[in-house]
């Protein structure tokens, strides 16, 4: 099992969005997260795009990279209808993942006091030994 | 790549960077994550280097060895030169 944790402010990410705006969340984020993000407006907006730019440092902490570069946007985070949310890899981070044996993801993210984070649990399939007992 | 590169690559890091260290004690080869870059400033690292250079890291290079440090960085702008030029 494997762990990765990530706090950001969300100050940072807000002058982020009114300084590189579209080009900053063309970059990072996919379309859905963009549109969920986006589906509220100032504070809100960026608490959410916080917690999810969290939640994509927090998976790559977990999935180990040597060397591989892994594009933000290969790391999704999905709302379900009841609010909870999911990882979703994609492309390099998909592989990686599967290169180090991570069978599943759980995410957990919160937002307070201008800051936002997430931890994320890899579970690693358990290792098959060659050796006869 | 010029002392000018540099000294533009010092000026946006100082101004994106947030640092936890004074960028003029810094080495062009020191360690910018040691030196306090947080995976995010080194996002708007990277948009604040493609504005200024005309310049677009492509995902081969969306890895931390390529904001690793000054002179990492004037390595990748300069890899991106050529291949414009």
């Amino acid at each position: 099992m494997y762990v990765g944790v990530d706090v950001v402010s969300v100050n940072e990410v807000s002058r982020s969005l009114e300084r590189f705006g579209e080009r900053y969340v063309r970059r990072v984020f996919t379309p859905g997260e963009a549109a969920y993000c986006r589906a509220a407006t100032g504070r809100v907006a960026a608490e959410r795009f916080a917690a999810r730019f969290a939640a994509k440092e927090a998976t790559l902490k977990a999935l180990r990279p040597d060397t591989t570069a892994i594009d933000w946007r290969s790391i999704e985070v999905r709302r379900h209808a009841s609010g909870w949310c999911d990882v979703v890899l994609h492309g390099e981070a998909a592989a990686l993942a599967a290169r180090q044996g991570i069978e599943s993801l759980a995410l957990s993210m919160s937002h307070d006091a201008g800051c936002a984070t997430a931890v994320v649990v890899a579970q690693v399939v358990a290792r098959t030994s060659n050796r006869e007992s | 790549m010029s002392i000018d590169t540099t000294e533009a690559i010092r000026t946006i890091l100082r101004e994106h960077g947030r640092l936890a260290e004074d960028i003029t004690k810094l080495s062009d080869q020191s360690d910018l994550f040691q030196a306090g870059l947080s995976s995010h400033a080194s996002v708007t690292l990277m948009l604040a280097l493609e504005e200024h250079f005309e310049v677009e890291f492509p995902e081969r290079m969306l890895h931390r060895r390529t904001f690793a440090s000054i002179a990492a960085i004037r390595a990748c702008l300069s890899e991106l030169h050529g291949a414009s030029a």
